[in-house]
C-alpha cells in the first residue's frame, strides 16, 4: 500500500521536475512546482498513516505556502506579461550580473 | 638707557649677583605677533585687490596708501624694535651677573615619547645674547630700512609678515635649549628664506631661486637630523646642557661616534651656510629684496653654521677631524668664493660671493678651535656685510627710479651701468666706504680685529701637534690668499659703483637720487658699528702695541673672556689634547707683525685695484661686447660650477627620476597592481559566464545539485 503511494508520489515528483526544466511558459512551470509540491504531500500524507498525524500537519504546512507561493508567483507573473506581452520565460533574462 | 639701567641695577639688586631673565618669552614673542598682524594684514589687503579686480572695477582711489600699507611700517619695525630694547636689558643684566652655567626657561612638554623628552625651552647664555643682539639689532635697522625700500610694493604687508616671521624663526634656532629647538629654528628659517627670495614669485627665475635655495638646505638638514639622531642614540637626551655636560665622557676623543656626529653636523652647517660644496643657492638667493639679502643671506641665517659649530663646540673638540674638516672647508670656500668674486658684474652678486667667502673666513676660525673669533667675526660681518648690502639697495633703489624713469630697460644691479653716483649718493657712497674698509681688513675698522684674529689662530693652530700641523699651515697661506682678494673685489665694487663718470645716461642720471631717511639713518648706524664693532675684542697681545693705539682702544680680548663659559670646556679639551696654540705664525712672526703685513698689504691692494680700475675703459653693460678670455672668463662663469653640478647631479637626477617613472612606477608598479587586478576580473568573467539569467538552467543547475547531494547522502 504505502510502496505504491510512493511510487505514484515519485512519478508525479519526476513529471514536476521535467515539466520545471523542460517547458517555457511560467504557468506551466509554476504548476508544475505545483505538482511537485502536492507529489510531497501525497508521501507525506501516505507515511502518516504509519507513523502517526505528524505528516498531515506538515501537508497543512505545505499547502498554506503554496498558496502563498502561488499569490506571489502569479502577480509576478502578471506584472511580467504586461510588460512583455508573453510569458516565455526564455525571455526573461535581465537579471544577471 | 638710564632708564634701562635703573632697571637693571634695581633687577641686580632683587637678585644679588645672580640674573634673572627680563621676559625672554617676550622676545620671542614679539615677532611672533608682529607676523600673525602683519600676515592679517596682507591677507585682507589680498582680498579687497582681489574683490576689486573680480567686480571689474577700476581700482578705487585711495586717499594716499591703503591702511593695509601703513600698519606694517608701524607693527614691523616696532615689534623687532622693542624686542631689540628687551634684549638689551637682558644684555645688561647678563653683563653685571658672573654667570657661569646658562640659564634655562622650559615652557612646556613638547615631545615625550618613550626614553625621548623634548621640551620646549630656551637657553640663555653669552653665546645666545651675542647672537641675539646682532638679530634683532641688524634686524631691526634692516626692518626701517625696509620701510624706504619696499614702499611702493604691493606684497608691502607681506613683506613684512615674512621678514617678522623670519625673525621668530631665527631667535627660536639661537634661544632653543636643544637640537630639536634649533632643527625647528633651522627649518623655519629656510622656509622664510625660500618665501622670501621668491618673494617676486610671477617672474619664473626668482620663483625657481627660492625652490633652489630650499632644495639645496634640505641636503644639509639630513645630515642635521642624522646628527641629531645619533645624539640621541649615544647620550638618551637631546638637551646642549646635559650632552655637552657629558660628552667627555661619553664620546671618546676623535672616535667614531663623535667623528660621525660633527660631520653630520657639519653638513648641515654647510647647506645653510653656503659653503663649498653646498654654497651654489646664496648668489642665486640674490634674487630677493635686497634687505632680506642683508638680513637673512648676510648678516643671520647663513651665520647659522658658525654657530651651529661654535654651540657645539665641544663635540668639534672630541673629534679633530670633524674640526680640521670645519677649517678646510671654510678655508677652500673662503679663496673660491673670493676668485668668482673677482669678476662679477651684479652688485649684489658681488656680494654674495663675498658673503661666501667671509663665512668661510668664520668656519676656519670655528674650525681651529678658535671660537670667540669665529663668532667675532661673525657679529663685525653682520655689521658692514648688512651695510654694505644695505648701500647696494640704496644703489639699486636709486638706479631703478632712475631706469624706470626714461623706461631704459637696463640692468639696475649691473655694475657697468653705473658709475660716479657718489656725486648723487655721498651719504651712501661714504657709509659704504667705510664697510669695504672694513671688510677689507684695514686698521683700525672692525674687519681688520675679527678677519686677523681668525687667520692669527689658523696660523698658530699649525704649529701644535694632532697631525694637522702641514693642513693649518696650507688652510692658513688659503685665507691670507683670500683676504688679500677680499681687498681686491671690493675695491673694484666701491670703485665701479661709486667712482669714475656716470654710465647710466644723461638723462637718466638727473634722476638719481639719494635714499630716503629711513634708508639713510640704518645706513648710517651700520657705518659707525663697522667701525667701532672691533674694538670689542682687541687681543691682548695687540692692545699694547700701535694697533691698539698703545693701550687706548678699549676692552681687551673682551669677547673671549664673555664667551669663556660656553666656550671653556672645548678650549679644555683642546688645550688637553693638542696643547695651546703656538706664539707665532707658520713662518715666524708674532701677532703685532702679521697684523701689520696684513693691513700694510691690505692697504696697498686697495690703492693698486682702485688706481686699476679706474684706469678701465669700463661701458655699460649693453655695449660690452667684447668676450672674456682666460681666467676671466672662468671667474665671470663662477667656475662652471652651476652647469657642472647640472651635469653631474641634476641632469642624472631627472633622467633617473624620468626612468623610474616611466619604467618603475608606470611599468613595473603599475604593471603589477593592474595585473593583480585582471587576475581578480578573469576569475569573475569566468564566474559570469554561469549566470545567464535564464530561469531554466537555474533550475537545471538546481536540481542537479540537488540529486549530487542525494547521491552522497546515501550512498
Amino acid at each position: 500500500m504505502l510502496v505504491e503511494a510512493l511510487v505514484l508520489s515519485a512519478i508525479l515528483f519526476v513529471i514536476g521536475t521535467f515539466g520545471v526544466l523542460l517547458r517555457k511558459n511560467a504557468i506551466i512551470i509554476f504548476l508544475c512546482i505545483e505538482l511537485q509540491l502536492n507529489a510531497v504531500n501525497l508521501s507525506f500524507v501516505a507515511f502518516s498513516r504509519f507513523l502517526g498525524i505528524d505528516g498531515q500537519l506538515f501537508v497543512f504546512f505545505v499547502m498554506t505556502v503554496a498558496a502563498a507561493e502561488a499569490a506571489v508567483g502569479l502577480a509576478i507573473i502578471i506584472s511580467v506579461f504586461r510588460h512583455y506581452e508573453a510569458v516565455n520565460v526564455n525571455n526573461f533574462n535581465l537579471l544577471k550580473w | 638707557m638710564t632708564g634701562l639701567e635703573n632697571a637693571t641695577v634695581l633687577l641686580l639688586q632683587a637678585s644679588p649677583g645672580g640674573y634673572d631673565p627680563i621676559l625672554p618669552g617676550l622676545i620671542l614673542l614679539l615677532p611672533l605677533l608682529g607676523f600673525l598682524a602683519n600676515g592679517a594684514l596682507g591677507l585682507i589687503g589680498g582680498v579687497r585687490a582681489a574683490e576689486e579686480l573680480r567686480s571689474g572695477r577700476e581700482p578705487a582711489r585711495h586717499e594716499g596708501r591703503p591702511l593695509t600699507h601703513t600698519l606694517p611700517t608701524w607693527i614691523g619695525p616696532a615689534t623687532i624694535g622693542l624686542a631689540f630694547v628687551l634684549t638689551t636689558a637682558n644684555f645688561m643684566a647678563m653683563l653685571g651677573a658672573e654667570l657661569t652655567d646658562p640659564i634655562v626657561r622650559s615652557y612646556w612638554m613638547w615631545m615625550a615619547t618613550g626614553t625621548l623628552g623634548v621640551e620646549a625651552a630656551i637657553q640663555l647664555d653669552q653665546l645666545s645674547m651675542i647672537m641675539m643682539m646682532v638679530i634683532t639689532g641688524v634686524g631691526f635697522l634692516i626692518h626701517v630700512f625696509s620701510v624706504g625700500y619696499m614702499k611702493d610694493d604691493p606684497g608691502y604687508p607681506r613683506y613684512f609678515a615674512y621678514l617678522n616671521l623670519f625673525v621668530f624663526f631665527m631667535l627660536i634656532l639661537i634661544m632653543g635649549a636643544n637640537f630639536p629647538m634649533m632643527f625647528v629654528g633651522w627649518e623655519g628659517v629656510g622656509l622664510c628664506s625660500y618665501l622670501l627670495i621668491g618673494f617676486w614669485f610671477q617672474d619664473r627665475e626668482k620663483a625657481d631661486a627660492g625652490k633652489k635655495a630650499f632644495i639645496v638646505n634640505r641636503i644639509g638638514d639630513f645630515g642635521f637630523l642624522l646628527a641629531i639622531f645619533l645624539l640621541f642614540v649615544s647620550f638618551g637626551t637631546l638637551d646642549y646642557a646635559t650632552i655637552f655636560d657629558q660628552a667627555p665622557e661619553v664620546l671618546t676623543y676623535g672616535g667614531g661616534v663623535a667623528t660621525a656626529v660633527t660631520l653630520f653636523l657639519l653638513l648641515g652647517a654647510i647647506g645653510k651656510s653656503a659653503q663649498v660644496p653646498l654654497y651654489v643657492w646664496l648668489p642665486d638667493a640674490m634674487a630677493g629684496p635686497t634687505p632680506v639679502s642683508a638680513l637673512i643671506h648676510a648678516a643671520t641665517m647663513v651665520t647659522a653654521g658658525v654657530y651651529l659649530v661654535a654651540r657645539a663646540g665641544v663635540l668639534f673638540a672630541l673629534a679633530p677631524v670633524g674640526a680640521a674638516a670645519v677649517a678646510t672647508i671654510g678655508a677652500v670656500t673662503a679663496l673660491f668664493a673670493a676668485t668668482i668674486a673677482l669678476q662679477q658684474y651684479d652688485i649684489k652678486k658681488v656680494l654674495a660671493y663675498s658673503t661666501v667667502s667671509q663665512l668661510g673666513f668664520m668656519f676656519l676660525g670655528v674650525g681651529v678651535g678658535a671660537y670667540a673669533a669665529g663668532v667675532f667675526h661673525l657679529m663685525t660681518h653682520a655689521f658692514f656685510k648688512a651695510l654694505l648690502f644695505l648701500g647696494a639697495g640704496a644703489v639699486i633703489h636709486s638706479m631703478h627710479h632712475a631706469l624706470h624713469a626714461t623706461h631704459k630697460d637696463w640692468d639696475a644691479q649691473d655694475m657697468r651701468n653705473m658709475g660716479g653716483l657718489r656725486r648723487y649718493m655721498p651719504v651712501t657712497w661714504v657709509t659704504m666706504a667705510i664697510a669695504t674698509v672694513a671688510i677689507a681688513g684695514i686698521w683700525p675698522f672692525a674687519g681688520f680685529f675679527s678677519k686677523d684674529e681668525i687667520i692669527w689662530y689658523a696660523g698658530t693652530a699649525a704649529g701644535v701637534g694632532g697631525g694637522y700641523g702641514a693642513l693649518f699651515t696650507v688652510l692658513w697661506g688659503m685665507a691670507l690668499a683670500a683676504a688679500v682678494l677680499t681687498a681686491i673685489y671690493m675695491t673694484r665694487l666701491l670703485v665701479m659703483t661709486f667712482h669714475g663718470s656716470n654710465r647710466t645716461g644723461d638723462a637718466e642720471a638727473s634722476h638719481l637720487h639719494e635714499a630716503p631717511l629711513t634708508m639713510i639713518v640704518p645706513l648710517c648706524i651700520l657705518a659707525v658699528l663697522s667701525v667701532v664693532g672691533g674694538w670689542l675684542n682687541v687681543p691682548g697681545s695687540v692692545r699694547n702695541s700701535i694697533f691698539g693705539g698703545f693701550g687706548l682702544l678699549p676692552m681687551s680680548d673682551w669677547l673671549d673672556r664673555w664667551l669663556q663659559p660656553v666656550t671653556q670646556s672645548a678650549v679644555d679639551i683642546r688645550v688637553a689634547e693638542l696643547g695651546g696654540y703656538a706664539s707665532s705664525a707658520p713662518v715666524g712672526g708674532g701677532h703685532v707683525l702679521w697684523g701689520a703685513i696684513a693691513t700694510g698689504v691690505a692697504l696697498v691692494v686697495v690703492i693698486l685695484t682702485a688706481r686699476a680700475v679706474s684706469r678701465q675703459k669700463i661701458v655699460p653693460a649693453t655695449q660690452d661686447t667684447v668676450p672674456l678670455s682666460g681666467i676671466r672668463k672662468h671667474l665671470y662663469h663662477k667656475w662652471y660650477v652651476d652647469e657642472l653640478y647640472d651635469r653631474v647631479i641634476v641632469r642624472p637626477v631627472v633622467r633617473a627620476s624620468r626612468f623610474s617613472w616611466r619604467w618603475i612606477d608606470q611599468i613595473l608598479i603599475d604593471g603589477t597592481v593592474n595585473a593583480v587586478g585582471g587576475v581578480a576580473r578573469g576569475f569573475g568573467w569566468f564566474g559570469s559566464l554561469f549566470q545567464t539569467g535564464q530561469v531554466t538552467t537555474y533550475a537545471f543547475i538546481l536540481t542537479l545539485s540537488a540529486l549530487a547531494v542525494l547521491g552522497a547522502l546515501i550512498f
